[in-house]
């Protein structure tokens, strides 16, 4: 394998988009055939092998790395050949689908961490990902369209990128590709148009994408002016000095349960303290030493949000203590929490006569501090 | 100052309605091409699309060009067919009588904002794309954002450059299709002559081009989430949640709504979103706080909120509702002052709200 001699990590750049079909992919190749024109030393990583016409005709010219064919249940399935892309050590590698998760068998589960091996040996990496990928807005996603994304990549990841460049084009004529076949074979036209492709949908996306690539060109900004020179941006810490806007930093405050609306929170709290450009912690409370009091699904389920909380870079915290509300609440004082996070729990009338739901009992306790009750957003609300 | 059963169509709205009205008979529609700065390639990617269309059996005609063309540029205008602008000594205007008797499906105009000669049967450009979308002809436009009125100054403070031509914002947000061709700052740089360093901000000018993307980047959101409004309203469907921070802030007679309207007023600068704030009167109570309700109206205004005054008796449903219909994705509240026997009755509103504002979040603050 060869040195990384400069000992300089690579560059990322991302193409980020709203649907299949936008024109990353083209877009990538077409930036990739000018840079090859200024001399660098450009090639293909991996590339979907089931790509658009005029897109494979934007490949043809670049060298590309043949990918890896990995056998999983009898099938042969296409994956980039990472170490053969690091023996090849290219100034620059075009890598397609940065969400996509590899098969079993891999040497790493998600295509995002092969690209971390790329840029560690001091490649730069180009690569495409549509904005429902993105972690933090997972719930938003579900919320908007109806549709759980599981592939997704940590906001950090696309945070690394020293630039970003949003590929736009109106959903009509997206609408217009896709029923001429342009983007997916006829059997999976339908499903499309039911799907992401249906209605509003294009058009909430699209927003988003347009608004995260705001956001992140405003970051990179912000980066520039505290070095004078680039740096890459750091979730929470792009803004030093603990001060922003003369307020006191923002600290976040997740309270981590079993329950499954935990993993929101989660997302939640890290795209809060990203945009306000604050610290976060999540905190676990048991109340007992030895977490006697959960049962191994229970404990599981902790166990699964606390790795979570730390894959967004959220610091975890797990204590112990008799009087769990009071814990948190305590915590948050003493490690000045500006906001606690906490999920909306639905309970009776008769768990409210017995001291009411946990989110209202931080509210009733935590008088002096702000409490953030965040909304299950998988429910739409009856209107 | 009440809510009113259905909101108010926006100007936007009703400007696009009655374009689309004038238009829809003939089909004709506008399509613009947004760029941060010159050298994005706007004017490649649409005469690319221009290409497409005539290869796919469309009707087109290019009817204005930009005055400096790139290579790729002038290898795809040699394919196409062009009606030549009229030239005055005094500038160039589109032919647009000898457009109108070619009669075309698709006509190309590049750039949009330019003042036309004097003696011009119109004006500006624009009013000559009016014209042929009127006339049931569709078209393809390009525009940068230092061209767009509402934006002039914020560029000419980033850049210094000034213009003279430009065009109404509400004429990009009435448009059937806008499309923002977005490229990294330094290869925009390169595109205009200068040498292309490495990747990400490099230098001071490529910093200011970031600030202009940015704000294209904001202002093509803006007009995608009006024309989701548009689409959600022509189909009677449920209003999307979601796609952009819209706070609210609730203020009473009873809290400190100071802190609320400050952090507020962060959130939409950080968030890019959009802040609200009203005062919940139940009745009875309005003279009595007149002078505080003021006060902090006039606070909310400031830190950039939409104010409203809203009269119930049933507070906390008169606030859900009114969120519901602004779609608004966070509500501040703060605890109030206990006033003992309406608690004791009726509950802590905080906590009321709380169990009534189904999927939206509600944050509360201290005292």
């Amino acid at each position: 394998m060869p040195l990384n001699v400069t000992g300089k990590r690579g560059s990322l750049k991302v193409y980020l988009g709203y649907a299949a079909g936008v024109g990353k992919t083209f877009q990538m190749l077409a930036d990739a055939h000018a840079a090859a024109q200024r001399v660098a030393d450009v090639v293909i990583a991996y590339f979907e092998p089931h790509a658009r016409p005029d897109t494979i005709a934007q490949a043809q010219s670049l060298e590309a790395i043949p990918h890896r064919k990995i056998e999983y249940r009898g099938k042969l399935f296409d994956e980039m050949d990472t170490d053969a892309v690091l023996q090849r050590n290219p100034n620059i590698a075009l890598v397609d689908e940065l969400a996509h998760t590899n098969i079993p068998g891999s040497e790493r589960a998600k295509r995002w961490e092969d690209v971390q091996v790329l840029l560690d040996a001091g490649i730069e990496v180009w690569t495409t990902v549509n904005v429902q990928h993105i972690e933090s807005l997972n719930d938003q996603i579900w919320q908007i369209t109806g549709i759980q994304v599981r592939e997704t990549v940590p906001d950090w990841v696309i945070r690394q990128a020293g630039e970003i460049v949003a590929v736009d084009v109106t959903p009509d004529a997206l609408l217009n590709r896709l029923k001429r076949g342009a983007i997916y074979k006829p059997e999976m036209v339908k499903k499309a148009l039911t799907g992401f492709f249906k209605g509003s949908n294009l058009g909430a996306l699209r927003e988003l994408a347009l608004r995260q690539a705001a956001h992140e060109v405003d970051l990179r900004q912000t980066a520039y002016d505290e070095s004078g020179a680039y740096q890459l941006p750091r979730i929470s810490e792009a803004r030093q000095g603990g001060v922003v806007d003369n307020q006191p930093k923002e600290h976040i405050l997740i309270h981590i349960t079993a329950e499954p609306s935990t993993a929101m929170l989660i997302r939640r709290g890290r795209r809060v303290a990203d945009y306000l450009q604050g610290h976060c912690t999540a905190l676990f409370v048991h109340r007992t030493p030895q977490l006697a009091e959960l049962s191994t699904d229970e404990r599981e389920a902790v166990e699964k949000h606390l790795r979570f909380a730390r894959s967004l870079q959220i610091d975890t915290r797990v204590i112990s203590a008799p009087d769990i509300p009071k814990a948190v609440v305590e915590y948050a004082r003493q490690s000045k929490v500006t906001q606690i996070f906490v999920a909306q729990s639905k309970t009776g009338f008769r768990d409210r006569l017995r001291g009411g739901n946990f989110a209202e009992s931080i509210v009733r306790l935590a008088q002096n501090l702000q409490v953030t009750v965040v909304a299950d957003r998988t429910h739409k609300p009856v209107a | 100052m009440r809510i009113s059963e259905l909101p108010r169509p926006s100007p936007e709205r009703l400007l696009k309605q009655v374009q689309a009205e004038e238009s829809k008979r003939w089909g004709a529609r506008l399509k613009i091409f947004l760029g941060y700065a010159p050298g994005v390639g706007k004017s490649y990617r649409m005469l690319d699309e221009a290409r497409r269309r005539r290869e796919r059996g469309e009707d087109l005609v290019v009817g204005a060009l930009q005055g400096q063309q790139s290579e790729e540029v002038q290898a795809i205008v040699r394919n196409l067919e062009v009606i030549p602008p009229l030239g005055t000594p005094s500038g160039e205007a589109v032919d647009v009588e000898s457009v109108l008797r070619r009669a075309p499906q698709v006509c190309v105009i590049d750039p949009l904002a330019a003042k036309n000669p004097e003696h011009s049967r119109n004006a500006y450009r624009w009013q000559d794309v009016q014209e042929l979308l009127r006339n049931g002809i569709s078209v393809l436009t390009s525009v940068n954002l230092l061209h767009v009125e509402e934006y002039k100054d914020k560029v000419q403070a980033i850049t210094g450059k000034d213009t003279a031509e430009t065009i109404p914002k509400s004429f990009l947000l009435a448009a059937d299709e806008i499309v923002i061709v977005d490229v990294p700052p330094d290869l925009c740089l390169w595109r205009q002559g200068e040498k292309l360093t490495s990747t990400g901000i490099s230098n001071q000018q490529e910093r200011k081009l970031s600030e202009l993307r940015e704000l294209a980047l904001l202002l093509t959101a803006e007009v995608v989430d009006a024309q989701l409004e548009t689409y959600v309203h022509a189909h009677g469907i449920e209003p999307v949640f979601g796609t952009h921070e819209r706070f609210l802030i609730c203020m009473t007679p009873h809290s400190n709504a100071l802190p609320m309207i400050e952090s507020g007023k962060r959130n939409k600068e950080r968030f890019q979103g959009d802040l609200y704030a009203v005062y919940v009167c139940e009745p009875g109570q309005s003279r009595k706080d007149g002078a505080k309700i003021r006060r902090y109206l006039e606070a909310a205004e400031e830190a950039g909120a939409t104010t409203e005054v809203l009269e119930s008796d049933e507070p906390t449903s008169a606030i859900v509702d009114f969120a519901r219909q602004k779609r608004i994705t966070q509500i501040f509240i703060s605890h109030s002052r206990h006033d003992g026997w309406r608690d004791r009755l009726f509950g802590d509103p905080v906590l009321r709200l709380m169990r009534a504002a189904e999927g939206i979040d509600v944050r509360v603050f201290p005292h």
